[in-house]
């Protein structure tokens, strides 16, 4: 099919549409058509992503599936997945059918969340398989409208607050790197994100208003993108917005921020930062550096201290995205595959956590972690599962979690000693947050009478977190098949980045020398 | 010869005629009772000239230069015709729901878009007050049109005394301008500009000229009448100040600089970047505080004039073919808004409180759809068309060396989100209150529908942009011959 990722792009946003315009009233009857036109359509749209799964080829690091077509204002339409971006497109459409199967129960408004969703997911998957620079800004930015709805409809009770915080915040960040865009293109004269990877970013310094700036354009562009991607990722100490609207988001929207949203952060830092301004990246490694471990750190000792469950988990993304930051700016390959293999992995253990929430919630209407407590009596399924995601989250030997974290710190301890004895350190209290959660949650004994005829998982949620346990337990022991998967790109993309920076250091000094005679 | 210059201004021509024509027969013949048919008919014929004036072939000069029909002038002229129609189409159920449809309505609005036509068409600075002046004249009336109003009357009064101020400044300007040059042709200038280059006279000249035609376009620090003139002028007639008036400044003020003073561009891009920069923040940080819907798209349009005005600040054909393009979306942005405000009413009469539109997604989930469409891409989120204006005008900014320039705008559009998102929020995330009564008229759920549409699907491969950017394109490469 030469157009399979368009379709698989656009699919959703079919089904949206067939919502919007052709499902008339708010009855009962209504609400179970909405809510099968979405499964129907996200299960589709999974389907039809096998095929690229099937046909992709692991071996080769470059750009697949490409789909190129004229646009406008001078700009091109492109697609195309590599071994960076084709894992994510996967998760993306493999995770949707689940959320759209955990949102059953909602009664308000549901034609208008599950077109919410589905648009969503266009969205997301777009960024992915986006190859054109506007193209990429166009899908990473209109992901924020549906977001903010879906927050500020269906949230909880600071759900304005939230969102409004949500959309300027990650707002702000991408406008910055709206301009950079503006000036890539300048410089490069393409829009194209195949023919921006090989051009070079000018790294000769420049000096503005008496401030020497090492790095020169690559410098500024890459502080631009930063600002965006570090928002969205979201790294210490940007990462406010993300707890509130966590806490304020529907079990669903907690998911897909989680799952999906975060990782765009990550991918975008793997896509332009690291391969576009390999110098730039060198020079703000230790910068890098120092808010991820910081973000570990930090974030794990304020996750200790959290009452709301959902906030706790929110903080430990944020720690656990602090590895993937780390691991992509060693820029070596261990780094890059444990970034990679974080980002699949938090996006099913991470994803299955707020599932977790998401099941009790639904019981008992509260996230407080107070209010619950031997739930291991009532609900035996239950606990099984939400332990083996809260070891997951730990990162046990065994499950996802651990290989992401290990490759990630054997990357940085490369480059880094400290940085990789920092972020060991995280593992630790990780450990400890996550453990202190599931024993005031799970164990102890069961004497909260509200808690009395809490029932277990039924059927569908079992259904749901199925596929979750068996990947997460699946890549945990075998984690070659995903790194097989992206192995070719990412040694691709170190192998380049090492290059350009051999290529400035042995420039550097000729030019040190050549700026003295003058 | 006196044929072939009629023929060129034959569009201006046949509106006159037809606004003068239109104002005999209503005067000795059926009065205001024939308003509202006049109304529709003056719509027809602005689509009709519109039509005429798209397909004309250009290039050409009247009246020894003073007045230029090339390529520039009829795109501007068609979305200048074209606007008003929609407006003057969306106005009639208004005015006749307010009892203020009288037969001068339409005249007025013929009027004041004839001397648009004829600002972005001047090639003299005779022509160029001539048009500015039929223009603002016609709109100092319709403005206070709701006689018994004590703010429709002030806001009219407001205009005129500072629409006044500012003709006075731009006349002031261009008195500087002949005396140091010689000549009142833009060519004259631009030869005398070649030849002595600009002095001190001459710069000043300019620079009272650029305050004349700011405050025309309403940019700040010349913006200050804006607001309240938005607010108490009817509001069909505060669509017609938020359109095409816009436009045809904003031609005319790339007309004047690039044809009389294109070789100097250095002197007035840094007073543009001013006017854009002020412009953008203080439209952005003003309209944050608004209670008032209408208050709020005027400060709206003071910060989209201030990105507007970047394309012109570029200095550059790529700048003012973003200039075209952003008026153009902005206009169809703009038209499809306040086809939504114009039908706000509870029990019959007007509402304009942002507080009212609480919870219009469950009593009217259609219209908040497409209200909320146009306020994200008033915002310029992508992939609404909206943005693709701002990526235009940032290109230009960026590729003339204006990046810092780009970097304010980009900051002031998060700030203007903030005021576009709260109408979503009140839309969708507030309660009911007490809710808007009275159906939306077929032409109004038209005109909002349509533009939410081609914002919304704007962007899609192989409709690109429905032609307009290669339209503009062509438009900007004639102003450059």
């Amino acid at each position: 099919m030469p157009n399979i990722l368009s379709l698989v792009t656009f699919l959703p946003l079919f089904g949206a549409l067939v919502l919007m315009l052709a499902l008339r009233g708010d009855d009962e009857a209504a609400r179970g058509n909405a809510r099968i036109v979405a499964l129907l359509t996200t299960t589709a749209t999974f389907l039809l992503s096998l095929v690229i799964l099937t046909n992709f080829d692991p071996s080769d690091p470059g750009f697949q599936f490409v789909e190129e077509g004229e646009w406008m204002f001078g700009l091109t339409y492109k697609m195309g997945v590599d071994g960076l971006s084709a894992p994510f497109v996967m998760l993306t459409t493999f995770l949707m059918p689940l959320v759209i199967l955990a949102s059953w129960k909602v009664e308000e408004r549901v034609k208008e969340y599950m077109a919410a969703f589905l648009a969503l997911e266009t969205l997301m998957i777009g960024v992915f398989c986006a190859l054109d620079l506007v193209l990429f800004y166009l899908f990473f930015e209109a992901g924020l409208i549906p977001m903010f709805l879906i927050i500020g409809i269906w949230g909880g009770k600071d759900r304005i607050y939230a969102a409004f915080k949500f959309f300027l915040y990650t707002f702000l960040g991408s406008v910055l790197m709206l301009v950079a865009m503006v000036a890539m293109y300048r410089d490069a004269g393409t829009t194209d994100i195949a023919r921006l990877l090989s051009h070079e970013f000018s790294a000769g310094p420049i000096e503005i208003m008496g401030w020497q700036i090492m790095g020169g354009m690559q410098t500024l562009l890459w502080l631009a993108f930063f600002a965006s991607f570090a928002v969205k990722m979201p790294m210490w100490p940007v990462h406010t917005w993300l707890p509130d609207a966590h806490v304020q988001a529907p079990t669903a929207g907690s998911v897909v921020l989680a799952a999906i949203l975060l990782k765009m952060g990550g991918y975008g830092f793997l896509r332009f930062s690291l391969p576009m301004f390999p110098v730039a990246s060198e020079l703000m490694r230790d910068f890098v550096f120092f808010l991820s471990v910081a973000a570990i750190v930090y974030t794990s000792l304020v996750a200790l201290m959290q009452e709301d469950i959902k906030k706790l988990i929110a903080y430990s993304s944020v720690a656990h995205m602090g590895f993937v930051t780390m691991g992509i700016f060693a820029a070596n390959r261990q780094g890059l595959d444990g970034a990679m293999f974080q980002m699949i992995s938090h996006g099913f253990i991470s994803g299955a956590l707020f599932l977790c929430v998401g099941v009790i919630y639904d019981r008992m209407h509260t996230r407080e972690i107070a209010a619950y407590g031997g739930l291991a009596v009532r609900m035996p399924v239950y606990a099984t599962v939400f332990m083996l995601f809260t070891m997951g989250n730990v990162g046990l030997p065994g499950t996802s979690g651990f290989v992401g974290e290990f490759l990630t710190m054997a990357g940085a301890f490369q480059v880094s000693t400290w940085t990789a004895f920092g972020a060991a350190t995280g593992v630790i209290l990780s450990a400890a947050y996550a453990l202190w959660l599931y024993r005031r949650v799970v164990f102890g004994d069961l004497i909260k009478q509200s808690l009395a005829g809490i029932a277990d998982m039924d059927r569908r949620e079992k259904f749901i977190f199925a596929p979750l346990v068996a990947c997460t337990l699946l890549f945990g022991v075998y984690p070659s098949l995903a790194t097989d998967w992206f192995g070719a790109s990412t040694e691709a993309l170190a192998r380049q980045v090492e290059e350009a920076r051999t290529a400035y250091h042995e420039a550097a000094p000729k030019s040190a020398l050549a700026a003295l005679q003058h | 010869m006196l044929s072939a210059d009629l023929y060129v201004v034959l569009p201006e021509a046949l509106l006159a005629l037809f606004a003068m024509a239109a104002l005999m027969a209503c005067a000795f013949g059926g009065q205001d009772r024939w308003a509202s048919g006049l109304t529709w008919l003056t719509a027809a014929f602005f689509a009709l000239l519109g039509l005429i004036v798209s397909f004309r072939d250009g290039g050409q000069e009247a009246f020894g230069g003073a007045f230029v029909s090339d390529g520039f002038a009829r795109f501007a002229k068609a979305l200048i015709l074209f606007s008003a129609a929609a407006v003057l189409a969306l106005s009639e159920n208004y005015l006749r729901r307010r009892r203020i449809l009288k037969f001068e309505y339409p005249v007025l609005i013929a009027m004041a878009t004839l001397g648009m036509m004829v600002m972005v068409s001047a090639g003299d600075l005779m022509s160029l007050y001539m048009g500015l002046e039929l223009q603002s004249l016609s709109l100092y009336v319709v403005a206070a049109f709701r006689r018994d109003s004590v703010k429709s009357t002030e806001a009219g009064l407001k205009y005129f005394v500072l629409g006044a101020l500012g003709s006075g400044l731009l006349l002031y300007g261009a008195s500087l301008i002949y005396g140091y040059a010689g000549a009142t042709r833009f060519a004259g200038i631009a030869e005398a500009v070649h030849e002595g280059g600009l002095s001190l006279g001459l710069l000043f000249g300019v620079a009272f000229l650029c305050a004349g035609l700011a405050f025309k376009i309403s940019a700040v620090p010349f913006h200050m009448w804006t607001p309240d003139v938005y607010e108490g002028s009817p509001t069909a007639v505060t669509a017609f100040f938020a359109t095409a008036p816009k436009v045809a400044a904003g031609a005319l003020f790339a007309r004047v600089l690039f044809d009389a003073f294109g070789e100097v561009s250095a002197e007035w891009r840094q007073i543009l970047a001013f006017l854009a920069v002020a412009s953008m923040f203080l439209g952005s940080i003003a309209a944050i505080v608004q209670t008032n819907i209408k208050r709020l798209m005027a400060y709206s349009s003071i910060a989209h004039m201030g990105f507007a005005l970047m394309g012109l600040a570029a200095g550059t054909q790529q700048g003012v073919e973003a200039l075209l393009v952003y008026l153009s979306i902005y206009v169809a942005m703009n038209v499809g808004a306040f086809a939504f405000i114009m039908c706000m009413e509870r029990d019959g009469a007007p509402v304009t409180g942002i507080g009212d539109l609480a919870g219009l997604a469950r009593t009217r989930p259609g219209q908040a759809l497409a209200v909320s469409a146009l306020m994200f891409s008033l915002a310029g989120v992508p992939p609404l068309l909206g943005f693709f204006g701002k990526w235009m005008v940032f290109v230009a900014a960026v590729d003339a060396g204006l990046a810092p320039l780009a970097v304010a705008g980009a900051v002031a559009s998060v700030i203007g989100a903030f005021y576009y998102l709260r109408i979503v929020k009140i839309m969708y995330f507030d309660e009911p209150g007490l809710s808007l009564t009275g159906s939306m008229p077929f032409a109004h759920g038209l005109a909002l529908t349509a533009a939410a549409l081609v914002m919304s699907l704007g962007w899609a491969p192989g409709l690109s942009g429905f032609g307009v950017p290669e339209l503009a394109a062509t438009a900007a490469a004639a102003l450059f011959n």
